[in-house]
């Protein structure tokens, strides 16, 4: 196994490291067109439109926020977890105890599998080969997302980095299409973002490093009642835009 | 001057088919109480509170043992208020419950009220034995009638055979991470309620939820119920909800033997 990681995320690890290409795959791995499934899902976005909880881009700030800063903390830190090396079987229970929505953990296995196909065809890698044989379902995709990265030659802060970004990137083209919400105005909630993006992923980061010798119940378990119980009613509805 | 006090319950199955206390010892703001079971075979401890609390600084633990086939009912006797206190510290309330192989704990408090200007860092930390049973209610208010939310940070971990079983954590209040208010966390919402069972309920008839409530079955096994309720008058409403909820899913169970 590649071992890649450093002290505690920065924003210099996160952009410099010494294996070529690798700024380039995490470019790659964070675009939206990477074609790992990504774009089916609006991160719950679609059932806070629905009851009115985001109507607008101050709205959609709000709504990110939450969702960086609980869910996009939890899946950061198992991504940076599996990149620095720690079990991947016991960062996926880790990440069952952590969502504890049946729609959610669905969600999260379907495109964990989805990214387990892409990631494979990308950077073939033995860590990648042998998750997908115990897990043949689909893994948590943070944690695939972590070996993904660590198939790339990336560093734990890089992983944690494209986990929180995508955390909140996903609700904010979802809410695009939702609400008919002007793309340049999504983009600067995310522009505004950037810097709690960065400081949850150095959070994440940190949070995996300690968990290297205090074990998997040292990540963060920040929860979000909104986003857990709108999901379990979202994935009855007979019709929607979003898988999620 | 702050308080650190640790309070000890230890429950063991009795040679008559009930449930003996060897343990009860109270301490500090943390008096227990050994009061009328519900149920044949079980006992039943109420925590009374001596004082109000915890103030900030203080640092509070109830530890909870259920032996091998005993079971055990914890209530308490009114609301936990989170108050500020003269020292402008954390308090800490940490709780750690430990049921044995075919025991059973219900853990039922009253809510825990995070009054305004105070900071708590709660923990609940439950080891289950391979079929123990768990009943778990976890009940936070944002403020008392009228005021705006103290800090709370509340971390639930529980695991069954080593293996975890659910692991969250709210925070909401000053100083909590941004967001705690908005759409996607809280919203206008002023109390949180949780209800774990474990095992969970066999599936039953689909049963109607009251609104801002799910039902969930957890991927090691166990129910969690969860509900949000819009005013900090909350044992009228989410508690209830909750309530009706248990109900319910006993119901369920009752029906499906």
């Amino acid at each position: 196994m590649t071992e890649t990681d450093t002290e505690t995320g920065t924003d210099a690890d996160t952009a410099g490291t010494s294996i070529p290409g690798a700024l380039t795959a995490l470019l790659l791995l964070s675009d939206g067109r990477f074609p790992a499934g990504g774009h089916a899902h609006s991160g719950g976005a679609e059932a806070a439109v629905a009851d009115g909880r985001i109507r607008d881009a101050a709205g959609l700030a709000d709504f990110c926020r939450g969702r960086l800063h609980t869910a996009g903390l939890v899946a950061a830190a198992l991504a940076a977890a599996a990149t620095a090396g720690l079990d991947p079987l016991a960062l996926d229970a880790a990440a069952d105890a952590r969502t504890p929505s049946a729609a959610l953990r669905s969600v999260s296995r379907r495109l964990g599998r989805q990214l387990m196909r892409a990631a494979r065809a990308t950077w073939p890698s033995a860590g990648l080969d042998a998750l997908a044989a115990a897990r043949p379902r689909g893994a948590h995709q943070p944690v695939v997302l972590g070996l993904t990265a660590q198939a790339a030659g990336l560093p734990p802060s890089a992983a944690a980095h494209a986990a929180a970004y995508e955390s909140v990137s996903g609700p904010a083209t979802a809410a695009v299409r939702l609400l008919s919400l002007d793309p340049f105005h999504a983009a600067a909630v995310l522009a505004r973002l950037a810097p709690q993006i960065d400081a949850t992923a150095r959070t994440a980061a940190s949070a995996a490093h300690r968990a290297r010798t205090h074990g998997v119940s040292a990540l963060p378990a920040a929860s979000a009642p909104l986003l857990e119980i709108s999901a379990e009613d979202h994935a009855a509805w007979p019709v929607r835009l979003f898988a999620s | 001057m702050s308080v650190t006090a640790a309070a000890r319950i230890g429950a063991a199955r009795d040679r008559y088919g009930g449930t003996a206390l060897p343990v009860l010892a109270g301490a500090g703001p943390l008096a227990l109480r050994r009061t009328r079971a519900a149920r044949r075979g079980e006992a039943r401890v109420t925590v009374v509170g001596a004082m109000s609390g915890p103030l900030g600084g203080d640092r509070l633990r109830i530890e909870v043992d259920v032996a091998a086939g005993a079971r055990l009912t914890v209530d308490s006797a009114a609301a936990t208020v989170s108050l500020p206190g003269r020292e402008r510290r954390q308090a800490r309330y940490d709780v750690r419950l430990t049921v044995g192989e075919d025991a059973e704990l219900r853990w039922l408090p009253e809510p825990v009220i995070a009054a305004r200007g105070s900071d708590l860092r709660m923990t609940t930390r439950v080891h289950l034995a391979p079929g123990a049973r768990l009943v778990l209610r976890e009940e936070l208010v944002l403020g008392r009638h009228g005021e705006e939310a103290g800090h709370l940070t509340s971390r639930l971990t529980v695991e069954q055979a080593g293996r975890p079983l659910l692991d969250q954590e709210l925070a909401f209040g000053p100083g909590a991470a941004p967001g705690w208010d908005g759409p996607a966390v809280l919203g206008p919402y002023r109390g949180v309620g949780q209800l774990l069972l474990v095992p969970g309920p066999t599936p039953g008839p689909a049963l109607p939820l009251p609104p801002l409530t799910s039902r969930t079955a957890l991927a090691g096994g166990g129910v969690l119920l969860m509900s949000l309720a819009p005013r900090t008058a909350f044992a009228q409403s989410a508690a209830a909800e909750v309530a009706a909820a248990e109900a319910a899913a006993a119901e369920a169970a009752a029906l499906t033997g």
